[in-house]
Protein backbone atom coordinates (compact mmCIF):
# COMPACT_ATOMS: atom_id res chain seq x y z
CA UNK A 1 0.00 0.00 0.00
CA UNK A 2 2.83 2.60 1.29
CA UNK A 3 6.36 2.43 0.21
CA UNK A 4 8.87 4.42 1.06
CA UNK A 5 12.07 4.67 -1.23
CA UNK A 6 15.48 6.12 0.51
CA UNK A 7 13.15 8.97 1.21
CA UNK A 8 14.90 12.17 2.67
CA UNK A 9 13.68 15.08 4.00
CA UNK A 10 14.18 18.72 5.90
CA UNK A 11 13.46 21.73 6.17
CA UNK A 12 15.50 24.99 5.12
CA UNK A 13 18.29 25.92 7.22
CA UNK A 14 17.53 22.88 9.64
CA UNK A 15 19.00 19.68 9.53
CA UNK A 16 17.48 16.72 7.93
CA UNK A 17 14.89 15.21 9.17
CA UNK A 18 14.63 11.84 7.07
CA UNK A 19 17.42 10.67 5.44
CA UNK A 20 17.57 7.37 3.59
CA UNK A 21 14.53 6.44 5.21
CA UNK A 22 12.38 3.06 3.70
CA UNK A 23 9.18 1.89 4.83
CA UNK A 24 6.66 -0.14 3.89
CA UNK A 25 3.07 -0.58 5.13
CA UNK A 26 0.80 -3.22 3.56
CA UNK A 27 -2.76 -2.82 2.57
CA UNK A 28 -5.45 -3.31 6.07
CA UNK A 29 -2.54 -2.58 8.45
CA UNK A 30 -2.70 -0.17 11.37
CA UNK A 31 0.25 1.72 12.18
CA UNK A 32 1.16 3.92 15.05
CA UNK A 33 4.22 6.45 14.43
CA UNK A 34 5.47 7.46 17.56
CA UNK A 35 8.18 9.69 18.70
CA UNK A 36 9.08 12.54 21.01
CA UNK A 37 7.82 16.13 19.89
CA UNK A 38 10.22 17.53 16.74
CA UNK A 39 11.33 13.85 15.82
CA UNK A 40 9.35 14.40 12.11
CA UNK A 41 5.84 11.86 12.81
CA UNK A 42 3.87 14.83 11.36
CA UNK A 43 6.17 15.60 8.76
CA UNK A 44 5.99 12.02 7.82
CA UNK A 45 2.16 12.29 8.03
CA UNK A 46 2.40 15.27 5.84
CA UNK A 47 4.49 13.43 2.95
CA UNK A 48 2.08 11.00 3.23
CA UNK A 49 -0.54 12.91 2.33
CA UNK A 50 0.73 14.43 -0.17
CA UNK A 51 1.21 18.14 1.62
CA UNK A 52 5.02 18.01 1.81
CA UNK A 53 7.32 16.42 -0.71
CA UNK A 54 10.74 14.17 0.02
CA UNK A 55 14.20 16.33 -0.92
CA UNK A 56 15.35 12.74 -2.21
CA UNK A 57 13.75 9.32 -2.92
CA UNK A 58 10.03 8.28 -3.79
CA UNK A 59 6.86 7.66 -1.74
CA UNK A 60 4.33 5.44 -3.83
CA UNK A 61 0.96 4.75 -2.52
CA UNK A 62 -0.73 1.70 -4.19
CA UNK A 63 2.03 1.38 -6.88
CA UNK A 64 1.64 5.38 -7.92
CA UNK A 65 4.51 7.64 -6.82
CA UNK A 66 2.82 10.53 -5.08
CA UNK A 67 2.78 13.79 -6.46
CA UNK A 68 0.06 15.32 -5.11
CA UNK A 69 -2.64 15.13 -2.18
CA UNK A 70 -4.56 11.51 -3.22
CA UNK A 71 -8.24 11.66 -3.38
CA UNK A 72 -8.33 8.20 -1.51
CA UNK A 73 -6.26 9.41 1.61
CA UNK A 74 -7.67 11.41 4.54
CA UNK A 75 -6.30 12.95 6.51
CA UNK A 76 -7.18 13.92 10.40
CA UNK A 77 -5.71 16.36 12.18
CA UNK A 78 -5.47 16.89 16.01
CA UNK A 79 -7.60 20.31 15.74
CA UNK A 80 -9.84 18.72 13.73
CA UNK A 81 -9.87 21.25 10.33
CA UNK A 82 -13.49 21.68 10.46
CA UNK A 83 -15.00 25.02 8.86
CA UNK A 84 -16.39 27.08 12.16
CA UNK A 85 -18.77 28.56 9.52
CA UNK A 86 -20.51 25.43 8.78
CA UNK A 87 -22.21 23.52 10.64
CA UNK A 88 -21.78 19.94 11.54
CA UNK A 89 -23.77 18.70 8.41
CA UNK A 90 -22.20 21.11 5.95
CA UNK A 91 -18.79 20.48 7.29
CA UNK A 92 -19.71 16.32 7.28
CA UNK A 93 -20.20 17.29 3.18
CA UNK A 94 -17.34 19.38 2.74
CA UNK A 95 -15.00 16.79 0.79
CA UNK A 96 -17.95 16.12 -1.67
CA UNK A 97 -18.85 19.66 -2.23
CA UNK A 98 -14.87 20.03 -2.95
CA UNK A 99 -15.23 17.32 -5.57
CA UNK A 100 -18.63 18.85 -6.85
CA UNK A 101 -16.68 22.36 -7.35
CA UNK A 102 -14.19 21.08 -9.91
CA UNK A 103 -16.01 17.73 -11.63
CA UNK A 104 -14.52 14.73 -12.90
CA UNK A 105 -11.55 16.35 -13.65
CA UNK A 106 -9.45 13.48 -12.96
CA UNK A 107 -7.35 15.55 -11.11
CA UNK A 108 -8.78 16.77 -8.17
CA UNK A 109 -11.99 14.44 -8.35
CA UNK A 110 -11.13 10.81 -9.46
CA UNK A 111 -12.84 9.56 -12.69
CA UNK A 112 -16.47 7.94 -12.24
CA UNK A 113 -16.39 9.18 -9.00
CA UNK A 114 -19.70 7.61 -6.73
CA UNK A 115 -19.29 8.01 -3.31
CA UNK A 116 -20.20 4.61 -1.79
CA UNK A 117 -22.58 6.07 1.36
CA UNK A 118 -24.05 9.68 1.34
CA UNK A 119 -22.65 11.96 4.06
CA UNK A 120 -26.07 11.73 5.92
CA UNK A 121 -25.14 7.73 6.49
CA UNK A 122 -22.27 9.06 8.33
CA UNK A 123 -23.74 11.77 10.38
CA UNK A 124 -25.95 8.90 11.42
CA UNK A 125 -23.54 6.08 12.18
CA UNK A 126 -21.14 8.66 14.27
CA UNK A 127 -24.18 9.88 16.45
CA UNK A 128 -24.13 13.09 15.60
CA UNK A 129 -27.56 13.33 14.61
CA UNK A 130 -28.76 15.52 17.20
CA UNK A 131 -26.18 18.29 16.03
CA UNK A 132 -25.74 18.46 12.46
CA UNK A 133 -27.22 21.82 12.25
CA UNK A 134 -24.73 23.10 15.20
CA UNK A 135 -21.60 25.20 14.93
CA UNK A 136 -18.02 23.78 15.40
CA UNK A 137 -17.85 25.82 18.19
CA UNK A 138 -21.05 24.61 19.83
CA UNK A 139 -20.65 20.79 20.10
CA UNK A 140 -17.92 18.85 22.35
CA UNK A 141 -14.66 18.03 21.12
CA UNK A 142 -15.14 14.44 20.79
CA UNK A 143 -18.37 15.55 18.50
CA UNK A 144 -15.76 17.28 16.34
CA UNK A 145 -13.50 14.69 16.12
CA UNK A 146 -16.54 12.76 14.79
CA UNK A 147 -17.33 15.06 12.76
CA UNK A 148 -13.85 15.19 11.02
CA UNK A 149 -14.04 11.22 10.91
CA UNK A 150 -17.36 11.43 8.99
CA UNK A 151 -16.25 14.13 6.60
CA UNK A 152 -13.39 11.67 5.61
CA UNK A 153 -14.94 8.89 5.24
CA UNK A 154 -17.96 10.05 3.20
CA UNK A 155 -15.20 10.25 0.42
CA UNK A 156 -14.20 6.70 0.45
CA UNK A 157 -10.73 6.36 1.22
CA UNK A 158 -8.87 3.44 1.80
CA UNK A 159 -6.12 4.80 3.40
CA UNK A 160 -6.77 6.83 6.28
CA UNK A 161 -3.94 9.05 7.98
CA UNK A 162 -4.31 11.02 11.57
CA UNK A 163 -2.20 13.08 13.38
CA UNK A 164 -2.84 12.77 17.14
CA UNK A 165 -6.64 13.17 16.59
CA UNK A 166 -7.41 12.35 20.44
CA UNK A 167 -4.90 13.87 22.62
CA UNK A 168 -7.12 17.17 23.57
CA UNK A 169 -10.03 14.57 24.40
CA UNK A 170 -10.72 13.24 28.06
CA UNK A 171 -9.76 10.03 28.60
CA UNK A 172 -13.36 8.19 27.99
CA UNK A 173 -13.34 10.29 24.69
CA UNK A 174 -10.41 9.25 23.92
CA UNK A 175 -10.80 5.78 24.56
CA UNK A 176 -14.56 5.62 22.67
CA UNK A 177 -12.89 6.96 19.56
CA UNK A 178 -10.28 4.47 19.70
CA UNK A 179 -12.55 1.55 19.44
CA UNK A 180 -14.35 3.50 17.05
CA UNK A 181 -11.64 4.37 14.57
CA UNK A 182 -10.46 0.37 14.99
CA UNK A 183 -13.91 -0.33 14.06
CA UNK A 184 -14.50 1.57 11.05
CA UNK A 185 -10.93 0.55 9.79
CA UNK A 186 -11.78 -2.87 9.90
CA UNK A 187 -15.56 -2.34 8.83
CA UNK A 188 -13.97 -0.35 5.56
CA UNK A 189 -11.34 -2.41 5.18
CA UNK A 190 -9.36 0.85 5.75
CA UNK A 191 -5.41 0.95 5.97
CA UNK A 192 -4.57 3.59 9.23
CA UNK A 193 -1.97 5.09 10.01
CA UNK A 194 -1.70 6.96 13.66
CA UNK A 195 0.72 9.58 14.79
CA UNK A 196 0.94 10.06 18.56
CA UNK A 197 2.76 10.55 21.45
CA UNK A 198 1.53 8.73 23.82
CA UNK A 199 2.85 4.99 24.25
CA UNK A 200 -0.51 3.87 25.32
CA UNK A 201 -2.54 5.19 22.29
CA UNK A 202 0.24 3.62 20.01
CA UNK A 203 -0.25 0.22 21.38
CA UNK A 204 -4.32 0.43 21.52
CA UNK A 205 -4.05 1.28 18.04
CA UNK A 206 -1.62 0.41 16.03
CA UNK A 207 -0.53 -3.63 15.28
CA UNK A 208 2.95 -2.41 14.16
CA UNK A 209 4.69 0.95 15.74
CA UNK A 210 7.32 2.64 14.14
CA UNK A 211 9.17 4.43 16.87
CA UNK A 212 10.88 7.60 15.35
CA UNK A 213 14.07 8.96 16.81
CA UNK A 214 17.84 9.06 15.60
CA UNK A 215 17.62 5.21 14.01
CA UNK A 216 13.62 4.66 13.15
CA UNK A 217 12.91 1.38 14.68
CA UNK A 218 10.02 -1.29 14.23
CA UNK A 219 7.75 -2.70 16.95
CA UNK A 220 4.96 -5.53 16.68
CA UNK A 221 1.88 -5.27 18.50
CA UNK A 222 0.68 -8.93 19.86
CA UNK A 223 -1.12 -10.40 17.16
CA UNK A 224 -4.65 -9.77 17.21
CA UNK A 225 -4.90 -7.60 20.51
CA UNK A 226 -4.76 -4.14 19.50
CA UNK A 227 -7.79 -2.37 20.27
CA UNK A 228 -9.13 -5.48 21.99
CA UNK A 229 -11.34 -5.49 25.02
CA UNK A 230 -9.12 -6.39 28.17
CA UNK A 231 -6.09 -5.45 26.14
CA UNK A 232 -4.96 -2.91 28.40
CA UNK A 233 -4.39 -5.25 31.70
CA UNK A 234 -2.62 -8.22 29.51
CA UNK A 235 1.19 -8.64 29.94
CA UNK A 236 1.98 -8.07 26.75
CA UNK A 237 0.50 -4.29 26.57
CA UNK A 238 2.32 -4.04 29.79
CA UNK A 239 5.82 -5.39 28.65
CA UNK A 240 5.32 -3.32 25.15
CA UNK A 241 5.00 -0.20 27.12
CA UNK A 242 7.88 -0.55 29.11
CA UNK A 243 10.18 -1.64 25.93
CA UNK A 244 8.70 1.47 24.01
CA UNK A 245 9.27 3.52 27.35
CA UNK A 246 12.51 2.52 28.10
CA UNK A 247 13.55 3.19 24.11
CA UNK A 248 12.21 6.48 23.90
CA UNK A 249 13.94 7.37 27.60
CA UNK A 250 17.64 5.69 26.06
CA UNK A 251 17.32 8.44 23.25
CA UNK A 252 16.74 11.55 25.26
CA UNK B 1 -28.23 46.91 20.26
CA UNK B 2 -31.76 46.04 21.47
CA UNK B 3 -33.91 48.58 20.29
CA UNK B 4 -35.20 49.62 23.90
CA UNK B 5 -31.38 50.70 24.31
CA UNK B 6 -31.51 52.74 21.07
CA UNK B 7 -34.55 54.58 21.86
CA UNK B 8 -33.60 55.52 25.22
CA UNK B 9 -30.45 57.13 23.18
CA UNK B 10 -32.26 59.07 21.11
CA UNK B 11 -34.46 60.25 23.45
CA UNK B 12 -31.78 61.09 26.04
CA UNK B 13 -29.66 62.99 23.35
CA UNK B 14 -33.09 65.12 22.55
CA UNK B 15 -33.37 66.24 26.05
CA UNK B 16 -29.86 67.10 26.10
CA UNK B 17 -30.06 69.14 22.96
CA UNK B 18 -33.25 70.83 24.65
CA UNK B 19 -31.45 71.72 27.32
CA UNK B 20 -28.11 72.86 25.48
CA UNK B 21 -30.99 75.01 23.42
CA UNK B 22 -32.25 76.99 26.35
CA UNK B 23 -28.90 77.75 27.70
CA UNK B 24 -27.75 78.83 24.61
CA UNK B 25 -30.70 80.56 23.49
CA UNK B 26 -30.22 81.25 20.11
CA UNK B 27 -31.16 80.92 16.69
CA UNK B 28 -28.24 79.33 15.67
CA UNK B 29 -29.27 75.86 17.70
CA UNK B 30 -33.25 75.76 17.50
CA UNK B 31 -34.70 73.34 19.88
CA UNK B 32 -35.15 69.56 18.74
CA UNK B 33 -39.09 69.74 18.31
CA UNK B 34 -38.70 72.39 15.76
CA UNK B 35 -36.31 70.86 14.16
CA UNK B 36 -38.45 67.60 13.93
CA UNK B 37 -41.24 69.78 12.39
CA UNK B 38 -39.31 71.30 10.03
CA UNK B 39 -37.41 68.02 8.97
CA UNK B 40 -41.09 66.48 8.42
CA UNK B 41 -42.15 69.52 6.22
CA UNK B 42 -38.72 69.39 4.21
CA UNK B 43 -39.39 65.92 3.39
CA UNK B 44 -41.40 66.87 0.65
CA UNK B 45 -39.64 70.33 -0.11
CA UNK B 46 -36.26 68.35 -1.52
CA UNK B 47 -35.04 66.04 1.29
CA UNK B 48 -35.59 63.71 0.13
CA UNK B 49 -34.35 63.72 -3.01
CA UNK B 50 -31.12 64.97 -1.20
CA UNK B 51 -31.04 61.85 0.82
CA UNK B 52 -31.60 59.51 -1.96
CA UNK B 53 -28.27 61.11 -3.97
CA UNK B 54 -26.06 60.91 -1.08
CA UNK B 55 -27.10 57.38 -0.63
CA UNK B 56 -26.43 56.63 -4.20
CA UNK B 57 -22.97 57.90 -3.44
CA UNK B 58 -22.14 56.15 -0.64
CA UNK B 59 -23.40 52.72 -1.10
CA UNK B 60 -21.61 52.68 -5.09
CA UNK B 61 -18.72 53.70 -3.25
CA UNK B 62 -19.05 51.24 -0.60
CA UNK B 63 -20.32 48.66 -2.87
CA UNK B 64 -17.14 49.46 -5.51
CA UNK B 65 -14.60 49.19 -2.71
CA UNK B 66 -15.90 45.96 -1.49
CA UNK B 67 -15.90 44.58 -5.05
CA UNK B 68 -12.34 45.37 -5.55
CA UNK B 69 -10.47 45.28 -1.96
CA UNK B 70 -11.71 41.63 -0.91
CA UNK B 71 -10.87 39.92 -3.51
CA UNK B 72 -7.14 41.81 -3.85
CA UNK B 73 -6.75 41.62 -0.04
CA UNK B 74 -7.88 37.74 -0.59
CA UNK B 75 -5.11 37.06 -2.89
CA UNK B 76 -2.87 39.38 -1.13
CA UNK B 77 -3.52 37.13 2.14
CA UNK B 78 -3.65 34.04 0.58
CA UNK B 79 -0.14 34.13 -0.86
CA UNK B 80 2.89 35.02 0.42
CA UNK B 81 4.61 36.15 -3.06
CA UNK B 82 1.93 38.81 -3.50
CA UNK B 83 2.30 39.86 0.56
CA UNK B 84 5.89 40.46 0.01
CA UNK B 85 4.70 42.49 -3.13
CA UNK B 86 1.86 44.64 -2.10
CA UNK B 87 2.22 44.68 1.60
CA UNK B 88 5.14 47.59 1.87
CA UNK B 89 2.97 49.36 -0.88
CA UNK B 90 -0.14 49.34 1.49
CA UNK B 91 2.03 50.30 4.24
CA UNK B 92 3.09 53.43 2.94
CA UNK B 93 -0.54 54.05 1.43
CA UNK B 94 -2.59 53.31 4.02
CA UNK B 95 -1.53 56.02 6.62
CA UNK B 96 -2.29 58.74 4.37
CA UNK B 97 -5.35 60.80 4.48
CA UNK B 98 -7.00 60.05 1.62
CA UNK B 99 -9.54 63.60 2.22
CA UNK B 100 -6.59 65.27 1.32
CA UNK B 101 -7.15 63.95 -2.27
CA UNK B 102 -10.32 66.15 -2.71
CA UNK B 103 -9.24 68.87 -5.05
CA UNK B 104 -6.64 65.91 -6.72
CA UNK B 105 -9.59 63.91 -7.56
CA UNK B 106 -11.81 66.51 -8.56
CA UNK B 107 -9.20 67.69 -10.85
CA UNK B 108 -8.72 64.76 -12.32
CA UNK B 109 -12.29 63.22 -12.27
CA UNK B 110 -14.73 66.66 -12.97
CA UNK B 111 -17.04 67.66 -10.69
CA UNK B 112 -19.64 64.76 -11.37
CA UNK B 113 -20.61 62.08 -8.95
CA UNK B 114 -17.60 59.87 -10.04
CA UNK B 115 -14.94 61.89 -8.58
CA UNK B 116 -17.39 61.68 -5.15
CA UNK B 117 -17.66 57.94 -5.87
CA UNK B 118 -13.66 57.68 -6.37
CA UNK B 119 -13.17 59.39 -3.19
CA UNK B 120 -15.48 57.20 -0.59
CA UNK B 121 -13.53 54.24 -2.65
CA UNK B 122 -10.44 55.37 -2.13
CA UNK B 123 -10.90 55.66 2.09
CA UNK B 124 -12.86 52.34 2.44
CA UNK B 125 -10.82 50.27 -0.12
CA UNK B 126 -7.70 50.77 1.90
CA UNK B 127 -9.39 49.97 4.83
CA UNK B 128 -10.66 46.69 3.61
CA UNK B 129 -7.80 45.54 1.62
CA UNK B 130 -5.75 45.31 5.20
CA UNK B 131 -8.36 43.69 7.13
CA UNK B 132 -9.27 41.23 4.58
CA UNK B 133 -5.58 40.48 4.21
CA UNK B 134 -4.83 40.21 7.50
CA UNK B 135 -8.04 37.97 8.22
CA UNK B 136 -6.80 35.44 5.13
CA UNK B 137 -3.20 35.69 6.49
CA UNK B 138 -4.18 34.70 9.85
CA UNK B 139 -5.63 31.57 8.97
CA UNK B 140 -4.66 28.34 10.95
CA UNK B 141 -2.26 26.31 8.50
CA UNK B 142 -4.30 23.24 9.91
CA UNK B 143 -7.50 24.39 8.38
CA UNK B 144 -5.88 24.73 4.99
CA UNK B 145 -4.69 21.57 5.16
CA UNK B 146 -6.97 19.49 5.88
CA UNK B 147 -9.12 21.12 2.93
CA UNK B 148 -6.00 20.67 0.91
CA UNK B 149 -6.50 16.59 1.55
CA UNK B 150 -9.82 16.58 0.70
CA UNK B 151 -8.75 17.63 -2.85
CA UNK B 152 -9.34 21.09 -2.96
CA UNK B 153 -6.95 23.40 -4.76
CA UNK B 154 -5.97 26.96 -4.65
CA UNK B 155 -9.33 28.02 -6.72
CA UNK B 156 -11.36 25.63 -4.24
CA UNK B 157 -9.48 27.28 -0.98
CA UNK B 158 -11.02 30.56 -2.10
CA UNK B 159 -13.98 29.15 -2.61
CA UNK B 160 -14.57 27.14 0.41
CA UNK B 161 -12.01 29.00 3.17
CA UNK B 162 -10.80 32.47 2.03
CA UNK B 163 -14.27 33.87 1.02
CA UNK B 164 -16.37 32.99 4.16
CA UNK B 165 -13.31 33.99 6.51
CA UNK B 166 -13.20 36.83 4.86
CA UNK B 167 -16.61 38.23 5.30
CA UNK B 168 -16.45 39.41 9.21
CA UNK B 169 -14.02 41.10 8.36
CA UNK B 170 -15.19 42.78 5.42
CA UNK B 171 -18.18 43.75 6.97
CA UNK B 172 -16.08 45.04 9.87
CA UNK B 173 -14.20 47.41 8.01
CA UNK B 174 -17.59 48.60 6.62
CA UNK B 175 -18.44 48.95 9.96
CA UNK B 176 -15.50 50.90 11.11
CA UNK B 177 -15.43 52.51 7.95
CA UNK B 178 -19.09 54.26 7.47
CA UNK B 179 -18.59 57.32 9.87
CA UNK B 180 -15.23 58.08 7.89
CA UNK B 181 -17.50 57.46 4.69
CA UNK B 182 -20.58 59.55 5.60
CA UNK B 183 -17.89 62.21 6.34
CA UNK B 184 -15.91 62.46 3.08
CA UNK B 185 -19.43 62.36 1.61
CA UNK B 186 -20.10 65.46 3.33
CA UNK B 187 -17.06 66.72 2.37
CA UNK B 188 -17.26 66.13 -1.53
CA UNK B 189 -21.21 67.12 -1.76
CA UNK B 190 -19.64 70.81 -0.56
CA UNK B 191 -17.98 70.91 -4.03
CA UNK B 192 -20.21 71.64 -7.36
CA UNK B 193 -23.27 70.23 -6.90
CA UNK B 194 -26.96 71.04 -5.83
CA UNK B 195 -27.93 67.64 -4.39
CA UNK B 196 -27.15 65.95 -1.64
CA UNK B 197 -26.89 66.33 2.33
CA UNK B 198 -23.69 68.06 2.15
CA UNK B 199 -25.09 70.68 -0.30
CA UNK B 200 -28.70 71.21 1.63
CA UNK B 201 -26.66 71.30 4.97
CA UNK B 202 -24.16 73.80 3.77
CA UNK B 203 -27.03 75.88 1.53
CA UNK B 204 -29.48 76.07 4.03
CA UNK B 205 -27.06 77.25 6.84
CA UNK B 206 -24.00 79.42 5.20
CA UNK B 207 -26.60 80.76 2.49
CA UNK B 208 -29.99 81.09 3.48
CA UNK B 209 -29.37 81.10 7.24
CA UNK B 210 -32.35 78.54 7.74
CA UNK B 211 -30.94 77.27 10.52
CA UNK B 212 -33.72 74.34 11.61
CA UNK B 213 -33.84 73.39 7.87
CA UNK B 214 -29.86 73.06 8.15
CA UNK B 215 -30.49 70.66 11.22
CA UNK B 216 -33.23 68.83 9.40
CA UNK B 217 -30.23 67.67 7.03
CA UNK B 218 -27.66 67.18 9.83
CA UNK B 219 -30.39 64.49 11.69
CA UNK B 220 -31.21 63.18 7.56
CA UNK B 221 -27.17 62.53 7.40
CA UNK B 222 -27.35 60.59 10.45
CA UNK B 223 -30.66 58.82 9.80
CA UNK B 224 -28.07 57.99 6.71
CA UNK B 225 -25.16 56.63 8.68
CA UNK B 226 -27.16 54.70 11.34
CA UNK B 227 -29.50 52.98 8.45
CA UNK B 228 -26.22 51.62 7.33
CA UNK B 229 -25.27 50.51 10.35
CA UNK B 230 -28.15 48.67 10.90
CA UNK B 231 -27.75 47.19 6.97
CA UNK B 232 -24.25 45.92 8.23
CA UNK B 233 -25.49 44.61 11.41
CA UNK B 234 -28.58 42.53 9.28
CA UNK B 235 -25.89 41.61 6.53
CA UNK B 236 -23.58 40.21 9.37
CA UNK B 237 -26.49 38.27 11.24
CA UNK B 238 -27.27 36.75 7.81
CA UNK B 239 -24.05 36.00 6.36
CA UNK B 240 -21.79 34.81 9.81
CA UNK B 241 -24.77 32.92 11.52
CA UNK B 242 -22.27 30.93 13.43
CA UNK B 243 -21.12 34.85 15.31
CA UNK B 244 -24.63 34.42 16.37
CA UNK B 245 -25.44 31.29 18.35
CA UNK B 246 -25.31 30.94 21.58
Amino acid sequence: MINLHSLSFGYPHTAPIFQNFNWKVERGETWAILGSSGCGKTTLLYLLAGLRFPTAGVIEIDGEPLKRPRPRTGLILQDYGLLPWATVRENAGLGLQVRDFYGEDGKHTPKNFQPEKDPEYWITKLGLGEVAEKFPAHISGGQRQRTAIARTLALSPDLLLMDEPFSSLDAITREDLQHLTLSLCKEQALTLVIVTHAIEEAIALGSKILLLDSSPRIFENPKGRAGETGHRNSREYRELCDLLWKEMRNEK
Amino acid sequence: MSKRGIVFSIVGLAVAWQIVAMLVNRDILPAPWDVFVVFVDELDNGLVTHFFYSLWRVTAGMALSVLAAAPAGLLIGGSKRLDRIFSPIIYVLYPIPKVVFVPVVLLFLGIGDVAKITLIFLILFFQIVVLVRDQAAGLPPQLIQSLQSLGAGRRALFRFVYLPASLPAILTALRQSIGTAVAVLYITELFATKYGLGYYIYYNGSTLFNYPAMYAGVIAMSLLGLGMYYAVDWAERRLCKWKFVS
